[in-house]
This record gives C-alpha cells, structure tokens and sequence, in this order.
C-alpha cells in the first residue's frame, strides 16, 4: 500500500517542532507500525535526510518504549497493544496517516517522536517499591499466604509498562492511571502493607510535582492501555491516600 | 489532612463531596417543586417553610451557598490546571474513540448550569432576600392579603417563553453533567460502585429524571397559566 505520513519533527527540546508530510510506497500489510517507520527512515537515510527518532526497543509489547500517538490515538487505532505491536492492516492504500509525540508538561519532547518519560522513574522512586532484607536470608514469598483474587488483582495492576499511553491520551495529561496500578500492585500484597502509607503520599505527591494533570474519570486511559489497566486501580489509589491521611 | 486536599487525589475528594451535597440538594428542590403541580397549598406551605424555617435558612442555605460556590471554583482552578498540563495540543486528536464527549466537556456543561444560575438568582433568590431581609417582610403574603405569594410568584416567572426555553436548555445540560459527574463522583471517592452496572443504570436514571422533573414543572405552568 501507499501511504501519506504526517510526522511530527523537532530538532530538539529546545527546537520549535512541525508536522512534516512523507509519501512511503510498497508497504506490506504485515508489516508491523514500526517496520513501516524504518522503511521510511531507510528512505530519509538514503537521501540524505536525517531519519526520525522514534522510541523502541523490544518490540514484542513488553518493554513499554515504543510510544506514538497516531491519528489521534495512542499506539493508534487498535485495542490493548502497543505500537510496535500495531500491523499496517489497520490502514488502508491510500490512508493518511498522523503520527505525533505524547503530549504533556511533563513528557517534554527530545527530538522528533521521542519524548522524556523520566518523570515515571522519579515517581516510581518515591515509593514504588518494598523494602526487603536481601542479605542471604530473604523469606519465601511463597510463605506467605495471599488469596487468588488479590494476587490476581496485584498481577493484573503490575502489567503495567509504564508507556505513558495513559498520560498521552487523557484530556487533562494525568498520570492517575500509571501511579494507581504501581500503588494498587504493592496495596493489594501483605509485602506492600508496612509502606502503604507513606508509598502513596509519596507517589501522588511526586506525580502533583511533576505537573500531570487531575483525573476527571473520563475513561479514556483505560481504553488506550496497551495492558489493560483498570480504572480501579485509580479508585483504589484514592481509598489508599485518603486512608493514609486518617491515620 | 489539609495536605491531602492540596493534592490532586484531595481536590477530587472534595470535588466529589461537593457534588454529592448538590446532588441531594437537588432532590430536596424538585420534590418542593413537584408539588405546585398538583397542590397550591402543599407548595406554599412547603416554600414558606422553607423559606423561614431558621435551621435552613442560616444554617444549611450557607452551606449550600459555599457548596455551590465551591463546585464552580474548583472545577475552573482544575480546568486551567489540566489544560496546563499540556501545553501544545494533538494536531489530530480521536477523543470519541475511547470516551464519551459528555465526559470530556464537563467545564462547558457546568458553563451552561453557571449561566442558569445566575438567571434563576435574578428571577427567584435575590427578590426572595429583598422581600425577607431587607424589607423585613417575614410572611410569606401577597401584601394586602391573606394568600402565600410563592405560587402566583412561581406562575409568573414562567410567563415568557424564553425564559421557559432558557430553563429547558439549561437543564438539559444539567442532566448531560449529571450522566459523567453521579458516576465520577464515586469514582473520585475511591468507590468502584460507580462501575457497577447497578449504580450506572441508578445514576442515568437519576440524571434523566432530576432535569425532566424541573423541565415538566417549567412547561406546565407555562402552558397552564395560559
């Protein structure tokens, strides 16, 4: 099929970006989104042009690099992939196609499709973890009972990749989505209880500091994971950070 | 804890609170209201209540006042907040594909019920406080009789069709608020009920019915004074 792309180009952060248009030809409907895009870079490179920087690395859905917002949805018009999950039979011959960065305060572009998702780690570090003796004699987990309804639960919420889909495609840019399901992972386990409060104070007021905006529950984030990620996590979030200010 | 309502998580919380408190308010309002449909006496005696009742009027009448105050504030201090959250907007941008337009435009439906507000303070709330608290008539009559002036008032507003079609409108959007914000609401205080499909079909009931019963009264003493 032949293809008009829409990209977006920035040099770098401190560049003023624009959309670009590109006309790529003979592209295979099996190939996978980001085949395509280094078809089209295999192009740019061959004429001299500097290719475009997108993010990618495992390309099997795990790693939570790959991050395009395409025709206006992010990983683009499928459900509960990534991009570099998404196929070109999706499209059809003669489709337009716009491919554009996140957008968000605070995923400042890099250059071109690449954006800074650094404020996640800060997050993460401020409370998404356990902190367990690891000196040789560390307990079983296995030792410790948990029902399979949490467990599952904990699982389901620690699917998170952490890709920011949930961030790009919210109205209000809010990371609620990412920070409930790495709070609700941890709340949902006994390791998880003796932190739960100060995780959550921290987390929430490191994701505030990072300049996300308010979930106003639209659902959006939810739709657009790649993992599935349930708007529950947020409700959980909520029960647990207003617990920890009673105590 | 007023750390917690410094948080966006706080401000949600609070948000939600408010929203509950007119939500039941709500209620209140429409079942006085219903009853100028079938009984005068019943409504003039309700409103006269109501209206000189000194637990509601300088107890819960303040509080609704802030409540509704503060609903509005918050919800512009979080709209400006979000839309800086992203500085340079999507050049295409398929919002429908994963969330209802209701959802993503509660600012300008609470725009609409704002605007109301302001006509229905004009046309019923500022000549109230006129009538009680600066002219000091605590009774409730039309002067020069022994009749309660809330019906005749109530009639009366209704008169003009634009001011009919302007309620109708405006509760219109009430109930387009209403079907995002019952659900939200729960959501915000940490409850997934709100996703059960239970309290989902409770809640769209809830936001049909609440508008269309302003919206009957509205039109019936319209067309019954006629």
């Amino acid at each position: 099929m032949n293809l008009t792309l829409k990209i977006w180009r920035q040099k770098d952060s401190n560049t003023k970006g624009q959309m670009v248009d590109y006309k790529v030809n003979d592209i295979s409907e099996h190939m996978s989104f980001l085949e395509m895009m280094d078809v089209l870079n295999e192009q740019l490179v061959n004429s001299g042009e500097e290719p475009v920087a997108f993010d990618h690395d495992c390309r099997e859905g795990i790693c939570g690099m790959c991050s395009l917002y395409i025709n206006g949805e992010a990983h683009g018009p499928d459900r509960a992939i990534t991009t570099c999950q998404l196929h070109m039979r999706m499209f059809k011959d003669g489709d337009t196609i716009t491919i554009e960065p996140w957008r968000a305060k605070a995923f400042p572009v890099i250059k071109d499709l690449v954006v800074d998702r650094t404020a996640f780690e800060r997050i993460q570090q401020a409370g998404g973890y356990i902190s367990v003796n690891t000196s040789g004699n560390t307990q079983d987990a296995n030792a410790i009972p948990i029902s399979k309804h949490a467990a599952d639960e904990a699982m389901d919420a620690a699917a998170c990749i952490g890709c920011g889909a949930c961030v790009a495609t919210c109205k209000n840019s809010s990371a609620m989505l990412f920070v409930g399901a790495k709070v609700s992972q941890y709340a949902l386990l006994p390791q998880g209880q003796i932190e739960a409060a100060d995780r959550v104070r921290n987390m929430v007021e490191q994701m505030d500091a990072e300049g996300f905006g308010n979930c106003t529950n639209t659902g959006a984030c939810e739709v657009e994971c790649p993992k599935g990620i349930s708007l529950d996590t947020i409700a959980r979030m909520n029960r647990e950070l207003m617990k920890a200010n009673l105590k | 804890m007023s750390g917690f309502f410094k948080s966006s998580i706080g401000r949600k919380v609070a948000m939600a609170l408010s929203a509950f408190f007119l939500m039941f308010f709500l209620i209140i309002h429409l079942a006085v209201n219903i009853t100028s449909l079938f009984s005068v006496e019943l409504f003039n005696q309700l409103s006269h209540f109501m209206g000189t009742n000194p637990l509601i009027q300088l107890a819960l009448q303040p509080v609704l006042i802030f409540g509704v105050v503060f609903h509005f504030v918050m919800g512009f201090v979080l709209e400006i907040k979000n839309k800086n959250a992203r500085q340079i907007s999507y050049a295409k941008n398929n919002g429908a594909a994963n969330s209802t337009w209701i959802s993503r435009n509660m600012i300008y439906s609470g725009l609409v019920i704002l605007a109301f507000l302001v006509l229905h303070f004009i046309d019923f709330w500022f000549p109230e406080m006129k009538v009680k608290y600066i002219e000091g008539d605590m009774t409730g009559m039309i002067a020069g009789t022994q009749e309660f002036r809330y019906f005749d008032e109530l009639q009366h507003k209704f008169l003009e069709p634009w001011r009919v079609g302007a309620y109708v409108l405006a509760f219109v959007f009430l109930a387009l608020h209403l079907l995002h914000g019952f659900t939200s609401a729960f959501q915000s205080m940490g409850s997934t009920a709100g996703r059960k499909k239970a309290l989902q079909t409770f809640g769209k009931i809830y936001a049909y019915a609440i508008p269309l019963g302003f919206i009957i009264i509205a039109v019936w003493h319209h067309f019954n004074h006629l």
